[in-house]
Order: C-alpha cells, then sequence, then structure tokens
C-alpha cells in the first residue's frame, strides 16, 4: 500500500523534527554534564558542622540527608551546591556569612542518622570546626596600632582561644600594640571572629585546621619540653665553656686629633 | 508502506472506560508523588514539619526514620557503619518493598519518574522512536560498579551522581530553582530520555532502581494478568510499559503453562498496563495466585474479569 503525498510529508515532517530533537538533547546533555564543574566560584572556604568525622570518613557517612540543616537554629548550615567547595550536597557553612553559634546541645550532631557528625562530641567547646588565623598582618587594625579587639570580643572562648598579646609600636616608638593571638588548641573554628572582623575582608579568617597550622616533622623533639619530661638534662657532664662574644663595635669613624675623621676622603 | 498514524496508547481506554477510569492508577501515583514531596515540603513552606531530610534519609513526625538501602550498604562498603538510627530506618524500607515490590519505590515514590514519564509523553508526541538500544541489565553493571566504587573510593560514590536524591535534594531544599547540580542532572535525566533511548534511564541504567529491584524479587504484591484470555493484542501495554519485557511471560504464557503473575523483579508496579487496558487483563494481586489454572477464562465460573478487576 502506498501512502499519499500528504502522509508521506507527515512522516518527513515528523522524521526531521525527531531527529533535529535527538541531536538537540544530545548536543544539550553533553553541555549540562561539562557545565555543572565549570560552574563554580573562588572565595570562602566552606567549613564542616561540628562533630564531623575526617574529610576521608565524612564522604563515607554522610548521605547528603540535610537533617543537621533543617535543626541548626541559626540557619548556619546550608547543604552544598556546585562551587561552594564542598561535594553537592553536604553540609557547610561559611563563617562570614554566618558563623556557628555553637549551641550548647548541639542539635546538629543529634540530628544526624548516620554518625557523619559523630555524637561522642558532647561539649561544643571540643567541637574542631576548623582554626582561625589572622592572616591580615598589614590589614589588622590592631596591627596598625588601633584598639579595634573585635575578633578577640566576640570569640565564644575569649582569652583561651584569642588572646590579646602586647608588642611595642616600632612605628610610634611610644604605643603599644595589641596583637590578637589564636591559640590553635583552644580554637573551635566556629567562625564569629571571621563574621565580626570590621574589614571589608576579615582579616581573620577560619581555615581547615590542617591547612591552618603547620606540622612539625615527626622526628622532631623540642629539647626544652624534653629536659622538662626529664627533670634534667638529656645529657650528663657537658662542660660549658664560657661563650666568647665578639669585640663590641666602635660607634661611628674615629676622629683625628687635628679635626676631621680618619679615612675621610672628600 | 506508511506507518500508522499517531494513537494515544489511552485512547480506546478512555472509550470504554471513561477519562478517570483510563487513568486511575496514574492519578493515584501522581497523588502519591506528589504527597511524598509535599509531607517534606510543609515544613519550609508552612513551619509544619512532617517529613524532615530527604529520600536518603528522612526522619517522620520527630519518630520515624528511613534511609535509603543502598545507601547504607555503600557506606558499609566504603568502611562506615552506621549508627542505630539510619540502620532502623534501612531494616524498614527493606521490609516495606520486600512486600509491597522493590520497584514499587520507582513508580510511587521517586520524583524522577515524572521527568522520565515527561520525556516518554513528549517521545510519543514527536514521534521519536527507540533511539539508543540499551540492555536493561546495564543497570546491574553499573550497580555493581557504584558498589565495587564504594569500596575503592572509601565515599558514597553514587551520591556524587545521584539524580534521585539531587532531584529530590533540589526539590526540598530549593537549591533545583538556582543553577547548579540538581537541575542540571535533572535536565541530563531527562535529555537522556527524549533523545537518547526510550526509557533510558529508569528502565536501563539507575541502579538506585535496579538495588530496589532485588529488594523486591520475592514480593508479595504483583500486577497479575489474570484476564489474559479475554486479551485481543491490541499492544496498548506494550507501548505504555516503561519495562515492557516483563509483561510477555505472564500475558502470553497460558501455551506455555506458565502463571497470570507479572514476576519480574524489573516490574515497577505503576499500574498503567491496568489503566490502558479495555479488556481489564491485568489488575494487582500476590505472587502466590499463579497456577495457570488461576487466570479467568473467558466466561468462567468465577464471572466476568472486568468485575474481578474494578472490585480490586
Amino acid at each position: 500500500m502506498v501512502g499519499t503525498r500528504d502522509d508521506k510529508d507527515t512522516v518527513n515532517r515528523r522524521g526531521f523534527l525527531a531527529v533535529g530533537v535527538r541531536a538537540v538533547c544530545g548536543a544539550g546533555l553533553v553541555a549540562l554534564l561539562a557545565a555543572v564543574p565549570a560552574h563554580r566560584r573562588a572565595g570562602a572556604v566552606a567549613l564542616r558542622p561540628p562533630g564531623a568525622v575526617g574529610e576521608a570518613d565524612f564522604l563515607a557517612a554522610c548521605v547528603r540527608c540535610g537533617l543537621c540543616v533543617r535543626d541548626c537554629p541559626y540557619d548556619t548550615l546550608k547543604l552544598a551546591e556546585a562551587g561552594d567547595g564542598q561535594p553537592v550536597g553536604t553540609p557547610y557553612f561559611f563563617a562570614r556569612d554566618i558563623p556557628c553559634e555553637m549551641c550548647e546541645h548541639i542539635p546538629c550532631v543529634v540530628a544526624c542518622p548516620t554518625g557523619a557528625l559523630d555524637k561522642g562530641l558532647t561539649d561544643i567547646v571540643e567541637a574542631r570546626m576548623g582554626t582561625a588565623v589572622l592572616v591580615g598582618h598589614e590589614t589588622c587594625l590592631n596591627y596598625l596600632g588601633l584598639r579595634c579587639d573585635v575578633c578577640y570580643r566576640v570569640c565564644p572562648l575569649i582569652d583561651h582561644a584569642i588572646t590579646l598579646e602586647r608588642l611595642h609600636n616600632e612605628r610610634t616608638g611610644k604605643h603599644a600594640m595589641f596583637i590578637p593571638v589564636v591559640h590553635t588548641d583552644k580554637c573551635t573554628g566556629c567562625g564569629k571572629c571571621e563574621k565580626a572582623c570590621v574589614l571589608d575582608e576579615a582579616a581573620i579568617k577560619v581555615l581547615p585546621t590542617q591547612l591552618a597550622v603547620g606540622e612539625l616533622g615527626k622526628h622532631y623533639r623540642l629539647g626544652w619540653k624534653e629536659k622538662e619530661k626529664e627533670g634534667k638534662g638529656l645529657i650528663e657532664g657537658i662542660i660549658d665553656l664560657p661563650d666568647r662574644m665578639p669585640d663590641p663595635p666602635s660607634i661611628g669613624p674615629e676622629r683625628l686629633p687635628g679635626g676631621g675623621f680618619k679615612e675621610f676622603k672628600p | 508502506m506508511s506507518s500508522p498514524a499517531y494513537r494515544p496508547p489511552a485512547r480506546a481506554a478512555i472509550e470504554a472506560k471513561g477519562w478517570i477510569g483510563a487513568n486511575k492508577w496514574l492519578l493515584i501515583r501522581r497523588a502519591a508523588q506528589l504527597g511524598f514531596l509535599a509531607l517534606f515540603l510543609t515544613g519550609p513552606l508552612l513551619g509544619t514539619w512532617i517529613a524532615k531530610g530527604t529520600l536518603a534519609a528522612s526522619l517522620t513526625l520527630g519518630v520515624l526514620p528511613l534511609t535509603d538501602p543502598l545507601m547504607a550498604l555503600q557506606s558499609l562498603l566504603a568502611g562506615h557503619v552506621m549508627e542505630t538510627t539510619a540502620l532502623i530506618g534501612v531494616a524498614i524500607v527493606v521490609a516495606a518493598y520486600a512486600v509491597l515490590g522493590g520497584r514499587t519505590f520507582c513508580s510511587f515514590v521517586c520524583p524522577v519518574n515524572m521527568v522520565a514519564d515527561l520525556a516518554v509523553w513528549l517521545r510519543r508526541t514527536l514521534g521519536i522512536k527507540e533511539g539508543l538500544t540499551v540492555d536493561r541489565r546495564l543497570r546491574l553493571w553499573l550497580l555493581a560498579g557504584v558498589l565495587i566504587g564504594s569500596v575503592a573510593s572509601g565515599a558514597i560514590v553514587w551520591e556524587f551522581v545521584n539524580p534521585v536524591t539531587m532531584l529530590h535534594r533540589g526539590l526540598v531544599y530549593g537549591g533545583l530553582f538556582t543553577w547548579g547540580a540538581a537541575l542540571a542532572t535533572t535536565a541530563a535525566v531527562f535529555l537522556f530520555d527524549l533523545g537518547v533511548a526510550r526509557h533510558g534511564w529508569c528502565g536501563h541504567l539507575c541502579p538506585v532502581g535496579a538495588f530496589y529491584g532485588l529488594i523486591g524479587e520475592k514480593s508479595v504484591v504483583r500486577v497479575t494478568a489474570v484476564g489474559r484470555d479475554a486479551c485481543d493484542n491490541c499492544m496498548d501495554c506494550f507501548t505504555v510499559c516503561p519495562e515492557r519485557q516483563v509483561i510477555a511471560p505472564a500475558l502470553r504464557g497460558k501455551d506455555k503453562g506458565v502463571g497470570p503473575v507479572i514476576l519480574s523483579r524489573d516490574c515497577t508496579n505503576c499500574g498503567r498496563c491496568i489503566d490502558v487496558c479495555t479488556k481489564d487483563v491485568f489488575r494487582f494481586g500476590t505472587r502466590f495466585r499463579n497456577s495457570p489454572s488461576d487466570a479467568l477464562g473467558v466466561g468462567a465460573d468465577a464471572g466476568p474479569a472486568d468485575t474481578i478487576a474494578r472490585a480490586s
């Protein structure tokens, strides 16, 4: 049976349409898959919620359900989108946007059904979401000799996680500088300091602890600490020879009795 | 010979049973899919929390934990033993689908189903033919790959791409509406199903569906071609079925002495075959009534097949 001319045209048009749709779909598919990783933004460091197990274990444990996000009373936690710096769907927060308020009962940890947030964390002061680092030594107002102190004041562990250390202000010669110093053994990485920093771009930032804190070679021993541990010198019977110091430098060129200076050649 | 003019597969059924009758299970399914979604959305939209979380893991009314079993298995293989809450959730989900049919998840719960159905509807409307032929067992290989990948990488690997949770999370947490991974993944599935392979994602590749299929391998609730003697070979059920390979053994099994129940784990229990059949060949039943004699003969004492089907 032969179809009428109209039938044939319809079939051809449909066939052509189908091929077109396919081509568009195929191209769109490739474009989409390429677009997701390309769609990235630089900027802040995405921190994990309190109690998060180490990053390698985290991706084995977190099912990206967002129950921690739901139970965060301050809307601190978010689920990552492509480009936020964490795998899509995993919980994170940007300290500069909304820092962790360090809830006493840690509802995010309680909500986690899988153990990606470790229920062993019951005291929020023990949390280690990251470590604050004063990165802006040239912009921090306290480094410039002012008394901003905001990061220090807002720190939930004031005088423990951040202290102010007094230094001489060499620029003025007569003032003091109060330098905020983070103590990495106490800092929870809550990010309140970063949030509160008055600069346009925070001078103090919370970084993943691994990035923030250096690590000594495993074979390093600090002599003074070892000595303290031993309660005595590590090597007995060392003869302490007198220290030989260099001669004191002469002040200025030598003056000649007849006026003028020695070795002065005009 | 030119191909026959396009005929929507449900047209005959609509004429025979009315629009509602010809779309009953489709409507129930859409209601279920949107209903399950609504449970997650009352909280963020209205402030009344019913279900929290996503299809990966959720907590309903503060007491009922549910966890995706494939997620838990990947996590285990990646070296993490989940906490009790999540494991209880796995047990409940596995128990439910082991009875109701594993892939009932795919047709009644999974939000990707609506995307896939839209693609297949557009395909029919635009007259796009089969396209790429993909082996349906590929999903099992993909599943195996996902499990091996979890061991090798120490991470729940499928979550880096999983369109099911990407879309659900995107809907529940709003990420779908900002250009991002949820939209891209969903659009990719749609385009793949529309332009590359018919029922490409859900019917051939999705390892989540494949895993639910394995859970429901021996599930109780099944579609049964109980009125198969009345079949007039209109082929509408084959046209609408997302897993059409499952129908023939039950529907055409009489001569081989095969029972009328669709036993394949691939069947999604979507009930669309029940909807479009003008002869009321299909209905929901159990796997246990599956001797060839359980099929109703035409004019048998059991009464006309349609009475039984309507009563179900």
